[in-house]
């Protein structure tokens, strides 16, 4: 049954998703823990959810509602945000309406369907269009460019603001433009984990690299490589055992291979202090 | 040969409050100079109006003879410190290469000659030792001794340093002096370091320029730092007392928090 199903077209589409999703997030993740943004990921993936409903109210694809929900409340979040200590607060302010917006789509929507709502809030990968596909992997490819080409001002402003700044980076458009790529790459992963399981994708990769190593090269490349694992892994896993989601295998996998990096990272550091004074 | 920093007539404000005015000063190449004064009296502003990042709002701001403008490559800068995360994905050797290549878009790749400057500017500081270590995982005083690399590796024309020992320990304190030091020496670069605390300075300073009440004063320490001066800067009695070879000052009000400037390590 499980080799069978790896040549069903919608097999081929959700892996694709899956993949383009986790490179998307998983190359993201260190600069959301070096901003400390982990809040802020959460907030625009629950106006995702909005934004995924309020496309499929409208008649358009949830895929499309979720990108330009997603993608407006970062451009929202970051213009309310630029003095840092306001940040927490204007994400729970935006969040909070959001959500209520959100409650009234999706009570709309339930009389259609409710598996469309479980969808939004757990994700829904296997039933994944080949047009959503397609704009999966354009979305993608423009976050990653922006990425490369702003690699180091973008990673200048988020270790060293004040210095990035005396450098001439452009430390506040940064500020507004970040949240903005944030929900793109977060319209691309509420196809396979959900608004509700976000941040398995876009948290814990760098969460678990970071305990791995320190080096900023080292630490995307695991951080990528987990989210491909969890993601990919997810979805096969789904295909073999079927009763549960998707979304919790990413979730379980994503989990265990943070606590796995945990230990295995406190190992690490516990040598460091022997080479820093060798 | 210009100054390095030229002043005339500045004031720096922000809206609705004038922090102070009719600022001119110069200062030379391999000048040390610390900027001295009690909690908002517009210290760090006067590193933002040397930096570009704020406008004066009246005079004159020159860096050597050009008009002032963010980002110039002559002018390293040393924000106030704060601790890195210890989880932060960066090594001491990062923190430094940004300081060289942060601010540059694009894919190019960190050339040979960019990587010998990141590696002199880090033996320079003394921190090669412990400069592959997480920066999250090193002390107060070696994250600072790293800024300094950060700051110096472009060899910069001037050196700006805010509170660079606030929160570090007196030997720290002691070592991150003499590295800023050795820096201006062995390059000619000026260096402006604000501090609330000019005791782990005494031995470097060549001049300190000390905000209060609105008005200025600079000159050398034996000049400024005199309960006359300052009794004439605040418009009340300031006594300056000389204890062995610390500088204690006794009586100035500006500080909101009310104790007074002390020798000591804390912030």
């Amino acid at each position: 049954m499980f080799l069978s199903l790896l040549h069903q077209h919608f097999v081929h589409l959700a892996l694709i998703a899956a993949a383009v999703a986790a490179v998307v997030s998983g190359a993201l993740s260190p600069l959301v823990i070096a901003r400390g943004q982990a809040f802020s990921v959460h907030g625009i993936a629950e106006l995702g959810l909005t934004g995924a409903a309020g496309g499929l109210l409208a008649g358009i694809d949830a895929a499309s509602g979720a990108l330009i929900g997603s993608a407006g409340v970062g451009a929202l979040l970051g213009v309310l945000g630029l003095r840092d200590r306001d940040r927490d607060a204007a994400t729970g302010v935006v969040l909070a309406f959001g959500l209520g917006l959100g409650a009234l789509f999706i009570r709309r929507l339930q009389n259609n369907s409710a598996s469309t709502t479980f969808g939004l809030a757990f994700g829904s990968i296997t039933s994944v269009s080949t047009h959503e596909v397609e704009l999966l992997a354009i979305v993608g490819a423009a976050v990653l460019a922006i990425l490369a080409i702003c690699w180091r001002p973008l990673w200048f402003a988020s270790i060293d603001p004040e210095a990035a700044a005396a450098r001439g980076v452009p430390v506040r458009a940064i500020a507004v433009g970040f949240p903005i790529l944030l929900g793109a790459a977060v319209s691309e992963v509420l196809q396979i984990t959900g608004a509700l399981l976000i941040l398995t994708l876009i948290v814990t990769p760098a969460a678990a690299a970071t305990r791995l190593s320190a080096r900023p090269g080292v630490v995307m490349v695991w951080s990528i490589g987990l989210a491909l694992l969890a993601s990919v892994g997810g979805v096969l896993a789904t295909l073999q055992w079927p009763t549960p989601p998707a979304s919790f295998f990413v979730a379980t996998i994503s989990f265990a291979s943070y606590v796995i990096a945990r230990i295995a990272g406190d190992r690490l550091r516990a040598r460091r202090p022997a080479q820093l004074h060798a | 040969m210009s100054a390095v920093v030229s002043l005339s007539g500045v004031a720096a404000a922000y809206p609705g409050r004038t922090l102070w005015r009719d600022l001119s000063l110069d200062i030379q190449p391999g000048e040390f100079v610390a900027v001295l004064g009690g909690n908002g009296t517009g210290k760090t502003t006067l590193l933002k109006l040397l930096l570009g990042t704020l406008r004066p709002a009246a005079g004159e701001v020159r860096i050597l003879g050009d008009a002032v403008r963010r980002g110039d490559r002559r002018v390293g800068y040393m924000p106030q410190h704060r601790n890195f995360d210890r989880d932060l994905p960066a090594r001491g050797i990062d923190l430094v290469a940004l300081g060289a290549v942060g601010h540059r878009f694009g894919l190019r790749r960190t050339t040979a000659g960019t990587r010998d400057r990141i590696r002199h500017a880090i033996a320079a500081v003394g921190a090669a030792g412990y400069a592959s270590a997480p920066v999250g995982l090193l002390s107060g005083g070696e994250q600072q001794r790293l800024r300094v690399a950060a700051a110096i590796v472009d060899d910069p024309a001037l050196i700006l340093a805010d509170e660079p020992l606030a929160s570090l320990d007196v030997g720290s304190q002691r070592q991150v002096a003499d590295v800023l030091d050795s820096c201006r020496t062995s390059t000619g670069a000026a260096v402006v370091v604000v501090t609330h605390d000019v005791n782990p300075l005494l031995r470097h300073v060549d001049r300190v320029l000390y905000l209060a009440a609105g008005r200025w004063a600079a000159g050398t320490t034996d000049e400024v730092l005199t309960s006359a001066r300052l009794s004439a800067l605040y418009g009340l009695q300031v006594d300056v007392v000389r204890v062995r070879d610390h500088v204690v000052i006794v009586g100035a009000p500006d500080d909101p928090h009310g104790h007074h400037h002390h020798h000591g390590g804390e912030a």
